[in-house]
Order: structure tokens, then sequence, then C-alpha cells
């Protein structure tokens, strides 16, 4: 068998395989940051949490109400979406006058509410979630047994970053969104409700982490403690990426993703920080970030 | 008149002090409370194994107690959250001894906290019974045997079972999924001990940072080294989605998944489907005889879980202490330790239990297979006992001990 560096070349692809499907978490999640910060000017740090309520909102609806994986997928999302709304309107747009740091604040304060309340309410252990029939079983790639579900993972968030591209590069909206992030006062003066879509755009958001909350439920335990464990590895993509570049937050997702399942194979112990090592550096040489531009 | 009043002030004042410690010689209770102390983790990933559980879990002892003896000194209970910091839980410790009159601090779960608030225990001559932490350091290297009692489990009693009877059914090749912190090591280390000692050999392992939030790396590798057996030398929230993932990339159709320290709350929490077959040691089970049932459904109705190993065993610890104090009428940490090491423990989570001179407790533990989902009739029925593990096999005999306060 072909080795690399001592390592089976098949063990290889299945490391890298894995990689993707983090990464393509790191990619949704780094993407609603992005998208909130480049239009806000708040670092959210209640993502971690609005993912696991997306999370747990799936496991709550299948568990006391019977609604299905695919409903939740698209129920759940709007839900979390509905929470940032109110979030922002009663709290957050007081704030945007203010240094960063109040923002920053705030939405850590929130983030440990939110999981002190789902803590209190169902215990740390977590609670189980099946995955839908229609993804049970794996593809066998011959290099590796692919669970279909992972899979599913990699499409679905894909799409939907693809789309919020779209989106944000490629329709009237989007181009309205930018012109609020480049000028707002002179956006307002054209008549565009600039209030209106800074509220949407902490909606959709804060959307994209119940989103990823979803997706997540089946492929791991759903707890409070999920978010933040999640949280601080995504700020890093950001960082790495660059503050408020959309296609940056996708790209450095998916990459720092693979870095990441490849230091598991040779320095397993060093998974946690390699991600961190990566934004020392990137830090050092491009203070904006590999994608972001310096204001 | 001033003089006669200033006198009579300094000698009262000389006068409390050798009161005091003459009432203390005589045996009495001081300040006629006894204040019982439970430190645990109330809200990170261990608070559903210890936690508020164990707070109940202790309201019911002393509940139990004074219905039984109807003692004449008054019951307390307090409860911190150590954060899974050894820190925190060693100046909490320290607090509630120097300016609270705690006088026995249980629970302790997380080896680090545990070893730091023993040494405070020793330096501030009160007692610690441990509940909740494994690393056999606590009955070896760091051992106290004065102040301290290791009553539950240890990293020995979980590797022992287990091991042995899976490498006599001819699963020799192992391979450890380690949490890369003092505990994870401890339990590798033990259970690499066994394996190798029943003729077994361990084809390698990897370490994972605690709280990993993705485990299906590490398993890819756990099945490229083809060893029969994965042990999980992990816990709590890294068990379960150990297990999952493992379930999710068919690597229990060829290899057999061991958790090494695996309670009832993490079946709860995973499943049956995914947790079937599952073989590890515990200390105790809900649905043993009708005396664990009893206490159990009580522990429910007031907690809405049932208990985990560590909850029945602050229970007993509570107890064994307090009956103690009631029997020498003191609560003098020397005649206590002297009393509960002289009394066999006889109760819902153990029968016939004792405390060694090293400070360990012996009680029978229980190897158990997880139910099929078939199998199990009502919630939280999940268990086969499949051998109870006499007390003297279960723990780390005398002979091995490192604790240097033994004598050999």
């Amino acid at each position: 068998m072909t080795e690399i560096f001592g390592v089976p070349i098949q063990a290889l692809f299945g490391q890298l395989m894995l990689g993707l499907v983090n990464g393509s978490f790191y990619a949704v999640l780094s993407l609603g940051l992005a998208v909130i910060f480049g239009m806000l000017n708040i670092i959210n740090f209640a993502h971690g949490a609005l993912y696991m309520t997306g999370a747990m909102l799936a496991w709550i609806g299948l568990e006391y109400l019977g609604i299905g994986y695919w409903w939740m997928l698209v129920l759940a999302p709007i839900c979390v979406g509905l929470i940032g709304i109110a979030i922002e309107r009663l709290m957050l747009q007081w704030l945007y006058k203010l240094d960063h740091l109040y923002g920053l604040l705030l939405t850590f304060g929130l983030a440990l509410m939110i999981e002190g309340l789902f803590r209190d309410l169902y215990g740390v252990a977590g609670q189980p979630y099946s995955i839908p029939e229609e993804f049970a079983g794996a593809f066998n790639l011959g290099f590796m047994f692919l669970p279909k579900y992972r899979a599913w993972i990699i499409v679905a968030s894909l799409t939907v970053c693809l789309a919020t591209w779209y989106v944000i590069e490629k329709t009237r909206l989007g181009a309205y969104l930018r012109a609020a992030t480049e000028n707002p006062k002179l956006t307002q003066a054209f008549g565009i409700n600039v209030p209106l879509m800074v509220m949407l755009t902490y909606g959709f958001g804060v959307g994209l982490a119940g989103f990823a909350g979803v997706l997540a439920a089946p492929a791991s335990q759903v707890g409070p403690l999920m978010g933040s464990n999640l949280i601080i590895v995504v700020f890093a993509v950001v960082v790495i990426g660059g503050m408020g570049s959309i296609l940056g937050s996708v790209v450095t997702g998916l990459g720092l993703g693979i870095i990441e399942g490849m230091t598991k194979v040779f320095w397993p112990e060093a998974s946690a920080t390699v991600v961190f090592m990566i934004m020392a550096v990137v830090l050092m040489f491009r203070p904006a970030g590999l994608f972001g531009r310096e204001k | 008149m001033m003089k006669r009043k200033l006198l009579a002030l300094a000698l009262s004042t000389m006068l409390v002090p050798v009161a005091g410690t003459a009432l203390a010689q005589a045996g009495k209770i001081s300040g006629d409370v006894v204040k019982i102390g439970v430190l645990t983790d109330m809200s990170g990933v261990y608070a559903d194994l210890g936690g508020k559980g164990s707070v109940v879990a202790a309201e019911m002892a002393i509940e139990d107690f004074k219905a039984q003896f109807k003692p004449k000194f008054k019951i307390e209970v307090v409860s911190a959250d150590h954060q899974n910091k050894a820190d925190v839980g060693s100046n909490k410790v320290r607090e509630w001894y120097d300016t609270q009159g705690v006088d026995m601090v249980t629970d302790v779960l997380n080896s680090g906290v545990a070893i730091a608030v023993a040494k405070v225990t020793t330096e501030k001559n009160k007692i610690m019974i441990n509940a909740g932490a494994a690393s056999t350091r606590l009955t070896n290297e760091d051992c106290a045997p004065k102040n301290v009692v290791h009553y539950v489990y240890d990293t020995y009693a979980l590797a022992n079972g287990p091991v042995s009877v899976m490498i006599k059914q001819g699963k020799d090749s192992w391979f450890f999924l380690t949490a890369d912190y003092a505990f994870g090591h401890s339990l590798e280390k033990d259970a690499t001990a066994v394996v190798l000692a029943n003729g077994g050999k361990v084809l390698g392992g990897v370490r994972h940072p605690l709280n990993a939030s993705d485990f299906s790396s590490f398993l890819l590798q756990a099945q490229a080294s083809k060893a029969k057996v994965v042990a999980l030398a992990n816990a709590g929230g890294d068990t379960i989605n150990s297990i999952k993932a493992a379930n999710e990339f068919g690597l229990t159709k060829n290899q057999s998944v061991v958790g090494l320290l695996t309670t009832i709350i993490d079946i709860h929490a995973v499943g049956l489907q995914a947790t079937q077959g599952m073989m590890f040691t515990e200390g105790f089970y809900w649905n043993l005889n009708s005396e664990t049932r009893d206490w159990s459904r009580r522990f429910f109705s007031k907690h809405k879980k049932m208990p985990s190993m560590l909850h029945a065993g602050a229970y007993s610890a509570i107890t064994t202490y307090l009956k103690a104090v009631h029997a020498t009428g003191t609560d003098d940490t020397a005649t206590v330790m002297k009393k509960m090491r002289e009394t066999p423990i006889n109760d819902a989570f153990a029968k016939g239990g004792r405390i060694r001179e090293d400070g360990r407790m012996v009680h029978d533990m229980y190897l158990v297979e997880v139910k099929k989902p078939g199998e199990s009739k009502e919630p939280w029925d999940y268990y086969n006992i499949k051998k109870v593990i006499p007390a003297e096999e279960a723990f780390q005999p005398m002979a091995l001990s490192r604790c240097p306060a033994v004598k050999k």
C-alpha cells in the first residue's frame, strides 16, 4: 500500500473527507458571522449559543411535537432568525454607535444566558437525535466508509454558502446591502430603509447558525455545550479569512477543516490548537486576514 | 466596678478556649452542627454524573439518617461548583473549613480537583470522602488514609472488569482512544497493564483533546488499526460522542467498543440502539434488588433521572459518616475515621463494604452488558448483570499499593 509519511494513502483520503465535513460547519457558521460583522460591525458572540439553539429546537420539535428532520431544517433556522431579530431590535440596535466591545460583551452575556437556560432544562449530557431514514447507511468509497449523512452535510452547507454568496454579490438586494455597509447615511438618503436591512441581516446571519445546528444534530449529541466547543474555532476562521469577507470565510472554513483533519492523523494532540497557530501566523503577515481589505 | 467588669471579661475570654478544647476532648460535636460540603461540577461536562444529583443524594441521606437515629445534633449541607478547576475547588474547601465549620466534603469528582482538595483536607485535618474522582493516585502516590476515603470506583476497578473478560472471549488486540489529561492517562495506564497481564496486546492509541467536538478522525484511525477492541479511556460527553461516531462509521460491525468509564447517564443519553452489547464496570445499578429499586425510585421522584453510581455512592458515604459521628458522639477526625474503618458498610449502595488502611473503600462491583432495544422493558431498564466482581478482586490488591503511609 502506498504511504505518505508512514500513513497509508487510503487513511489520508478518509481524513481529507472528514476535514471537508467539519470544514462545512466552519464555513456556514463563519459565513453568518462575517455577514453580521460586515453589516452591523457587531462581533456576535452569541453565534455558538444560537447554533446550539437550532439543534435543540430540532430535538424539541421531534420529541414534543413530532416534527421531523426536514421540516425542522426549515423551521428551526426561521425560529432562530426571529430570536435574532428580537435580540437586534430590543438590545443590539442601541449599541451601534458605541465601541465594538459593547456589542461583544452583550452577545457574550446572551450566549451564557441561553446556554445556562438549556443546561438548567435538559442537563449537559445531551439528547440523542437519530439520523433521518433517507440517510441511514453509508457509501463504500473503497478507501473509506462514508456515512451518507456526512455526505449530505457537505452538499447542504455548500449549497447554502453558494446561495448566500450569489444573493449578496449578484442581486439587487445584495447591492443594497453592500451599499448600506459601505456608507449607511448615503444609502439612507437614497430612500433605502437601512435599519430594516440591518435587522434582517442579523436575523439571516443567526438563521444560518440555526441551520448549521440542525445539520449537526444527527451527527453529534444535542447538548447545551455544543456551541461553545465550536465557536472559538469559528472565530479563528473568521479572523484568518478576513472579518466581513464572505468568500474568505467560506474558503477558509473548508480549508481549515481539512488542515485540522490532517493534524488529527499526524499529531492528534495538536488538533485543537492548529487553527490558532495558523491564526497567529496569518495575523503577523496579513493583519486584515487572507481575504480582508484594510480600511 | 469598671475593674471588676474588665477582670470578668478577661477571665471569660480566657475560659472560652479552655472550655472549647475541654469539650472537644470529651467528645462533643463542634457547634452542635455537623456540616457536610458537596463539592462538584454543577455546570460542565460532568454535571450530570454528579452535580445537582449529588446534592439531592446528600439531602436524602440526611433525611433518612434523621428519621432512623433521631440525632441530637443538627446536620447541614452546603454545596459549590468547582468548575473542574483545582484552584477553585481547593479555595472553596479552604473557606468551608476555615470559616463555615464544614466537617466533611464529598463528591469531589474530577481527579485534578480531588488531589488538590485532598491536600487541603489533610492540612486542616478534616475528612474527604471522594465519590467521584477516578484516579488511583488518591490511594497510592497521593494517599492520605488519615483523612481521605476513596469510596465508589477508581481507574483500576473500571479497567479490570471488562478487560479480562473480553480477552478471555478472544478479543486480545486493543486500541486506546484516550482523553489527553491526567484521568485519561491514568485509565489508559491501568487498562494497558490488565491487557498485558492477561496475555493481550496493545496495537496503538490516539490521544484526543478534552471536550473534542468531532471524533470521526480518531475513530477512523482506530478502524485502520484493525484492533479487535477499541477502548475509550474518556468520560462524559467525550464517551457519548465517541460511541455515536463509532456506530455511524460502521466501526461496531467488526470491532468491539468498550467505554472504560461509562455510566447509566451516558447510556441514557446515547440510547440503546447505539450502545447495545457494550460491556463495562459499574459500581451501582438501580435495578439490582428491591432495596436499590426503592431507593432509586425515591431519588428519581426528586431528580427526574435515575441515580449514577456516584449519586448512590455519595448517599452511602454521607450515611456512613453520619453513623460514625452518631456512634462516637464527636466530629473529631481521628475518632470518626477510626469508627468508619471498623464498621462494615451495609446499605442500598454497598453490602459488606469496608474501608482499607490505604483509604480505599472496597465493595462488590458489577460487570454489565447493555441490553438490546427489544430486551428493555421500561425506561432506564438498560443492563444485564454479567458478573458480580467480588470486593477483593475488584480493586487493586494491597500488595501492589504504592501508598507511603501503609506499612508493608
